[in-house]
């Protein structure tokens, strides 16, 4: 291989990421020279600490966080003699707890970040060092070295392309791993070093430089709402805590005036302290300092523990493991997943996603005969599930064993041969611009541009028609074992506008034959009208075969005159060759000889969806989240996607495509799909509510309330005009009140522009679904971002906040998991806010007997202990492991979704409520044995009074009652939670008699003050008493109101777990599909997913290997200027535009 | 992004499957209790609590009913000698005063006598902890290093035994009981002792080891407040003197409200007081040394029987009829919304 020392003074203007313009200069193969412009290194860096940089670190990061922050601030101020009204350990205890708890999970998660850096940073790749080929990590490639790729390595940096092995300097590249696609792409090398042989590389950026680094952007850290109500709450509980602090101050400083003075003989004031109103100041931070358990600092660390349980649960999940795939679902975020329960809006990608991107051949009609219907023992059609075996094509030497069909006729028809149906194989093996690849003989592979046509040419090798190998000239097929070589005369190349192609070969007894494939719109016109009974009956299967949802195409051929082909060649040759209009030229003469064909058939490819798909959308439609489609694709595959996979249905009162080009068009566009609408629910509706809708409330509202069912497509071009920022509102509304959205043709931006534009009107949680580096625009941007894995790209995946393999894992991982976690946490905020309140605002009543003297009700110990252990573990349980209605029921029903979506489990009511009964409880908790304590005895007269009796005895009414509490709450009682809830009172017991034994005492007197307090106290009767009296106060108007409420206004999910009995009468009907029998409009799947200009990129021999070549007498034709038309048709294709398409790309418009 | 033609090796066909376990603890299907709220279990629930409470509450009322208790407030009894307590610096003059009561009925059973005090706040939390509970556990320690400032030592470094607010401003009056007899003066014998906690006296308080008190207490001085060093508490029982006499034991046990009451005595069951207290007239004599007027306080002292549920405090036994009514009428009412309910369903069903 020989290598320029220096690249010609040509320098590439690249982009530089960020949009400005930077020119980097680089030299191949320089090191010295570029490194003297401190380009980055390769080295990919995402993680964030060392081993010894984690400690300072983290907890600098730690301290960042507010709630920490506050709790130092609060550790600090205990310190203080005169204000400590608790002992440091009281807060150190939970802070340490909670930073290293936290500590730790940023510590796994870097080990995993370090361990996949190094993965993809220790990649080998060979680089060309000093005239010889190295070996070398991918990370120790510097920018402007020359490396050499071989077949299937992984590429790690942007790279140039200077030669390859291939033709021309092509190059195929799969990027699956940056757009899911898995169809090659063809990048080409610059010509000046095109001819240098083998395939090798400039880098051009490194390390983080990379387009995908840079378009990775940084990773927004999402906040789930929950999140950010719990923060407001937060701060709106520490200005009550501030207030609470204010009035207790006040009420110490007046009482020090009042009594406190006169109190001193036996209460000297503070040293320091000199007048009411400085002692009042010090007793407002010592109440700071008591009450700062309503804020209470394990909240956060408890959030994080359940979401991670959650986490655990969705990948431990088995009904989300595709066994296919061997790839488990993951929760890559384990912050979102409360949120999973209250998505209203799913943007979904369709490659990859809702298809598998797979086509395969499943119907066709050869001389009006339908084949490929699964048929059973008897012939009856039968159902999917059922199949029998599918078709044998062992006799086929050459046929791919992946290819499989139901129907046993066709090949008897290929078998007995029946002319028609060789005739239509023949079409399909050589109409048609797919390469040919044979590593070793029989071993066939074809690089097929559009799925659609390798599974049409595959087909055809199955049924005894291979296409074996082409030439410029010829295209040689092996028709049932004999080799034939046909000499291709004209490519008729596929467009846009003509939507067909066509060959023109002569067979080898010389008769020229001109063999077409279209659209059945566009072709059905140029059929000879002597096919008008067959096209009929075509027409017949084509509506069939449409209705399920499978893209078809129509084959005719023609025989033409030699002579007239003479005089059609040369006129076709002078117009090829002509200087202008030779596009118009040409298209005028195709059509001209694509006329009076002759009908042989009909094609029907699958684009295959991935398993359950429609029944994943019906039911999340029923859930009432709205599904929008954003694909790069074509309008007429996304449209044929929406009806195969039941979005689109042609019960939709209409289907409103928005296909204009400006600005006037798409508002127009949209304007009357609004009237269209408002029309259609006033003549159907009653007057009376129409028009009172329309007085009370904006058009909002009224398009909201549309009856009918509408959808919405919406091309890239309307898109970006509907976009702008005088239109989004009106374009989201007119979206909104359609059932369903599919916008085709956008870009990776545009994607993410629309999930923001929902995001920020509609203030509704979305979820991005998607596979490729196209999708991760969107996934990052919407509020949930899920990846489909376990195929070749990863981006998605990187990229998400989810992941797993099967779009239909969807529902399970929405209506099962989402909503078992929103309801959990909920349930787990409302109690914690409870149980928190129940167990401070005791100390606020008790200011007022106390002199305000910020004395606590409890013993220091069960102040630290009670969050982190007495309550902490059953609540965790149920936060964890509770569930309302089995997780059948929620698939059943999928309306028990919608209380997530309009939420309603946890919000500022529910939070008022949770905490108006922390106060009522600590109310009675405090003012009971208030009054019971207030002359009392024991029963053996000695004093029962006291301030530690007192402690004991509201602590422990306080445990328990939380506890019933925290029963009465769990729906779910597992093991787990029994173990929890009843180890945690006993818990509780054992460590009140341990911190009340003697050994502690004897160990530390001044600390363990409450010696035999336990033993005595809890001895007498009255005690037990004003527990038991406490509970049944604090817990019966609790059950009064829950049932109450069941009874009068039971919620779904409450009528749900009663109806458990009549359930099978109502099972609903929702879930069976209507699988066949639409008659659908036709939708033609030709090319849908190809390229114009391959044709002549075929008869242009540019992209045939040498040795192929030589069996052809080429001569360069006159038309090479198919890199152009390539580009051309690049440029203006708005789904590949904004894709990281690779260097290649992108150097050609030097 | 991967270079050029056909789909990568599958890698590592060996690897271990990923498949998820199948345990019902990953698979989220634990065996569970479900618990639901019904009409059934929630009307017994509330029938159920509102009887116990009922008939809880009946029985309290009933047994604290039969409590006998006499209390006299003798804060304002000996005018002279609360205005002489108001000087501080009349802490050493004596004084005593007489409160005469009669009882027109017997008292019977177990009479225990209290001192109260009101408006006192023992619940401070300066008060709170201003003690050294080492020092009260006899150990020879810094008191310097407790929450007792200010009454830790004296200015000439002499430290207090015991130190703190609680230990100063211990409650020293004494009260004797006499019964009058027609014109004889009987006395009524009253138990100084057995009025603490058992773990009080044998744990928690200690007196440091030493051959005699006086010498354990050598080289500490009484609290300023006291008028006899701590080791004088009480001369006559060596084990109830020190850091272990009840009276102090019991004054350390600091109160939760600032209006409290200590059981200072008990009525030795022995002669005419076997059964109790026969009616008839008595005296308390009362040496007046703890000034309450200063904080405006008071002082009381009661005589009282105890039943298995304590004092004759009412409370808890209307608390628990109270509830119970609740209980009982909210059983009712849920009864009769449900009722209701079911008729208008029904009606609707129709």
């Amino acid at each position: 291989m020989t290598v320029p020392r220096e690249m010609p003074e040509k320098w590439p203007r690249v982009r530089a990421p960020g949009g400005a313009e930077e020119e980097r200069r680089v030299r191949a193969n320089a090191r010295e020279y570029n490194e003297k412009f401190q380009y980055a290194s390769n080295c990919i860096k995402t993680s964030k600490y060392n081993i010894v940089t984690f400690l300072p670190v983290n907890l600098f990061e730690q301290f960042q966080e507010v709630a920490n922050t506050y709790f130092l601030f609060l550790l600090i101020l205990q310190l203080i003699p005169q204000i400590s009204s608790l002992s440091w350990f009281t807060t150190i205890v939970p802070l340490v707890l909670v930073l290293t708890i936290t500590a730790v999970k940023d510590a796994t998660d870097d080990y995993f970040r370090h361990k996949s850096d190094n993965q993809v940073n220790n990649r080998q790749s060979q680089v060309l060092i000093g005239g010889v080929l190295r070996q070398e990590q991918w990370m120790n490639v510097r920018v402007g070295d020359i490396i050499k790729l071989e077949n299937n390595q992984f590429v790690a940096a942007d790279l140039l392309l200077l030669s390859s092995s291939e033709p021309h300097g092509l190059c195929y590249i799969e990027t699956a791993e940056l757009d899911g696609e898995t169809n090659m792409k063809v990048r080409q090398a610059i010509p000046v070093t095109s001819e240098l042989g083998d395939t090798s590389k400039l880098a051009r950026f490194d390390g983080p430089d990379t387009k995908l680094m840079q378009n990775s952007g940084r990773t927004k850290f999402k906040r789930t709402s929950i999140d950010r109500l719990m923060n407001t709450l937060v701060l709106w509980i520490f200005g009550f805590l501030v207030c609470m602090g204010v009035i207790l101050a006040i009420g110490n400083a007046i009482w020090e005036h009042e009594v406190g003075v006169c109190f001193q003989i036996y209460l000297p004031w503070d040293e320091g302290v000199h007048s009411a109103f400085f002692s009042g100041f010090l007793s407002f931070w010592s109440y700071i300092i008591i009450l700062n358990t309503v804020v209470p600092i394990s909240l956060y660390v408890s959030v994080e523990v359940i979401r991670l349980g959650h986490s655990y649960f969705i990948n431990w999940d088995k009904k989300m493991y595709c066994a296919k795939r061997r790839t488990p679902a993951e929760a890559r975020t384990t912050t979102l997943n409360e949120e999973l329960g209250q998505v209203e809006y799913i943007f979904s990608d369709k490659t990859g996603t809702l298809t598998q991107n797979i086509m395969v051949f499943s119907k066709c009609s050869v001389n009006g005969h339908s084949y490929g219907d699964v048929q059973d023992v008897l012939g009856h059609k039968a159902e999917l599930g059922e199949r029998p075996e599918p078709v044998d094509f062992s006799f086929n030497p050459l046929a791919d064993l992946r290819f499989q069909f139901w129907d046993p006729s066709l090949l008897e028809a290929v078998k007995l041969g029946d002319p028609h149906v060789h005739e239509f194989f023949r079409l399909l093996s050589l109409c048609h611009t797919v390469m040919s690849e044979e590593k070793s003989e029989g071993e066939l592979f074809y690089k097929a541009q559009s799925p659609d046509e390798g599974a049409l040419v595959t087909a055809a090798r199955n049924f005894g028609f291979v296409f074996r190998s082409r030439t410029p000239k010829t295209i040689t097929v092996h028709e049932l074992g004999r080799a034939i070589t046909y000499q291709l005369l004209a490519i008729l190349d596929f467009n846009n506008i003509r939507k067909r192609m066509s060959v023109i070969v002569r067979s080898p007894e010389g008769k020229i034959r001109l063999y077409c494939k279209g659209a059945d719109t566009i072709l059905l016109e140029r059929l000879h009208p002597i096919n008008q009974d067959l096209t009929n009956v075509t027409t017949d299967h084509l509506n069939e075969y449409a209705g399920e949802g499978l893209r078809t195409l129509v084959l005719a051929y023609k025989d033409l005159e030699e002579s007239y082909y003479e005089d059609w060649s040369e006129r076709l040759h002078r117009a090829g060759s002509a200087p202008e209009a030779r596009e118009d030229r040409l298209a005028r003469l195709y059509d001209e000889v694509e006329h009076d064909m002759m009908l042989l058939g009909a094609t029907a490819i699958e684009d295959k969806l991935q398993q359950g798909v429609p029944e994943t959308i019906a039911i999340l439609t029923l859930a009432n989240i709205k599904i929008w489609v954003l694909t790069g694709d074509k309008q007429e595959t996304a449209v044929n996607i929406g009806y195969s996979c039941k979005m689109l249905t042609d019960d939709m009162t209409e289907v409103f495509v928005v296909t204009g080009h400006t600005v006037l068009e798409v508002r127009e566009e949209l304007r009357k799909a609004r009237e269209k609408m408002m029309d259609a629910s006033r003549s159907m509706g009653n007057g009376f509510s129409y028009q009172e809708k329309l007085s009370s409330s904006k058009l909002t509202s009224v398009l909201e309330a549309i009856a009918g069912e509408y959808a919405l497509v919406i091309n890239g071009h309307s898109l970006a005009h509907a976009l702008e920022a005088d239109m989004e509102v009106e374009f989201l509304e007119t979206a909104c009140a359609c059932k369903a959205v599919i916008c085709c043709r956008v870009t990776p931006l545009q994607k993410a522009q629309v999930v923001e534009l929902v995001k920020k009107y509609k203030k509704a949680v979305t979820l991005a679904i998607g596979d490729g580096a196209n999708d991760v625009s969107m996934i990052k941007t919407a509020h949930i971002g899920v990846g489909i894995s376990g195929q070749e790209g990863i981006q998605a995946v990187l990229a998400s906040d989810y992941s797993f393999s099967q779009f239909k894992f969807l529902q399970r991982l929405l209506l099962v998991h989402g909503r078992w976690s929103y309801l959990r946490m909920c349930k787990f905020l409302c109690y914690f806010f409870y149980k928190n309140f129940a167990f401070t605002m005791v100390h606020f009543w008790f200011g007022f007997f106390c002199g305000f003297s910020a004395q606590t009700v409890y013993d220091q110990y069960f102040i630290t202990l009670y969050n982190i252990v007495y309550t902490s573990l059953p609540v965790l349980a149920m936060g964890v492991f509770d569930q309302d209605v089995p997780e059948q029921r929620s698939m059943e029903y999928p309306k028990l979704y919608e209380p997530g979506q309009l939420n309603l489990l946890f919000n500022k009511r529910e939070f008022f409520i949770c905490i108006a009964q922390g106060i009522y409880t600590s109310v009675l908790m405090f003012f009971i044995p208030y009054g019971v304590f207030a002359d009392a005895t024991r029963d053996d007269g000695a004093q029962l009074a006291d301030y530690q009796s007192f402690a004991v005895t509201v602590a422990t009414s306080l445990v328990i009652v939380v506890s019933v509490q925290i029963g009465l709450d769990t729906g779910f009682w597992t093991a787990i939670n029994h173990f929890f809830i009843w180890g945690s009172l006993a818990a509780y017991f054992a460590i009140l008699f341990a911190m009340h034994s003697d050994g502690l005492f004897q160990m530390f007197p001044n600390q363990f003050r409450f010696v035999g307090n336990a033993q005595n106290t809890l001895a007498q009767p009255t005690v037990w008493l004003t527990i038991a009296l406490t509970t049944v106060v604090c817990i019966m108007p609790v059950v009064a109101f829950r049932f109450l409420k069941l009874d009068l206004k039971p919620e779904l999910s409450d009528t749900v777990r009663y109806t458990q009995l009549v359930r099978k009468k109502q099972k609903t009907q929702h879930r069976c599909m209507r699988r066949v029998g639409r008659v659908g409009s036709r939708r033609s799947g030709y090319a849908f997913s190809h390229q114009e200009g391959f044709g002549e990129l075929i008869m242009s021999g540019k992209n045939m290997r040498l040795s192929s070549l030589a069996l052809s007498s080429f001569t360069a034709r006159p038309s090479a200027g198919w890199i152009e038309t390539l580009r051309k048709k690049k440029g203006s294709d708005g789904s590949t535009a904004g894709s990281p398409s690779g260097a290649a790309d992108k150097t050609l418009k030097v | 992004m991967k270079n050029k033609t056909s789909s990568p090796p599958r890698e590592g066909e060996a690897r271990p499957s990923r498949c998820p376990d199948n345990s019902a603890f990953k698979q989220q299907k634990l065996p569970a209790w479900k618990p639901q709220l019904t009409i059934a279990t929630v009307l017994s629930s509330f029938f159920l609590t509102g009887a116990f409470c009922l008939s809880v509450g009946v029985c309290l009322i009933l047994s604290t009913n039969s409590v006998r208790e006499i209390q006299i407030d003798y804060s304002d009894k000996c005018s002279d000698c609360s205005k002489l307590r108001e000087n501080s610096s009349n802490w050493n003059k004596e004084c005593h005063c007489s409160v005469n009561f009669m009882l027109k009925e017997d008292i019977l059973g177990d009479v225990f006598m209290y001192y109260g005090l009101q408006n006192f706040y023992q619940n401070h939390r300066r008060y709170v902890i201003s003690r050294s509970d080492a020092q009260l556990l006899g150990r020879n320690v810094n008191i310097q290093k407790s929450y007792c400032a200010p009454f830790t030592t004296y200015r000439n470094g002499t430290p207090m035994a015991p130190c703190g607010a609680i230990a100063n401003s211990m409650f020293n009056d004494t009260i004797d009981l006499f019964y009058n007899l027609k014109s004889s003066v009987i006395q009524v014998p009253l138990l100084k002792t057995g009025n603490s906690w058992w773990t009080d006296k044998n744990v928690k308080f200690r007196n440091p080891k030493s051959y005699n008190l006086s010498s354990a207490f050598a080289g500490t001085a009484r609290p300023p407040y006291w008028q006899k060093p701590v080791y004088l508490l009480d001369e006559e029982d060596e084990r109830n003197n020190g850091y272990i006499n009840d009276d102090f034991i019991i004054w350390m046990r600091v109160s939760a409200f600032a209006t409290f009451r200590n059981l200072y005595r008990r009525v030795s069951r022995i002669r005419q007081f076997a059964d109790g207290l026969p009616a008839g007239n008595y005296t308390f004599r009362i040496s007046y040394n703890f000034p309450v007027t200063k904080f405006k306080g008071r002082k009381y002292v009661i005589l009282s029987t105890v039943v298995w549920s304590g004092g004759s405090n009412p409370f808890l036994g209307i608390a628990y009829v109270v509830s119970g009514t609740a209980a009982t009428l909210t059983g009712f009412v849920i009864t009769a919304i449900h009722l209701k309910l079911r008729k208008k369903k029904a009606y609707f069903q129709k």
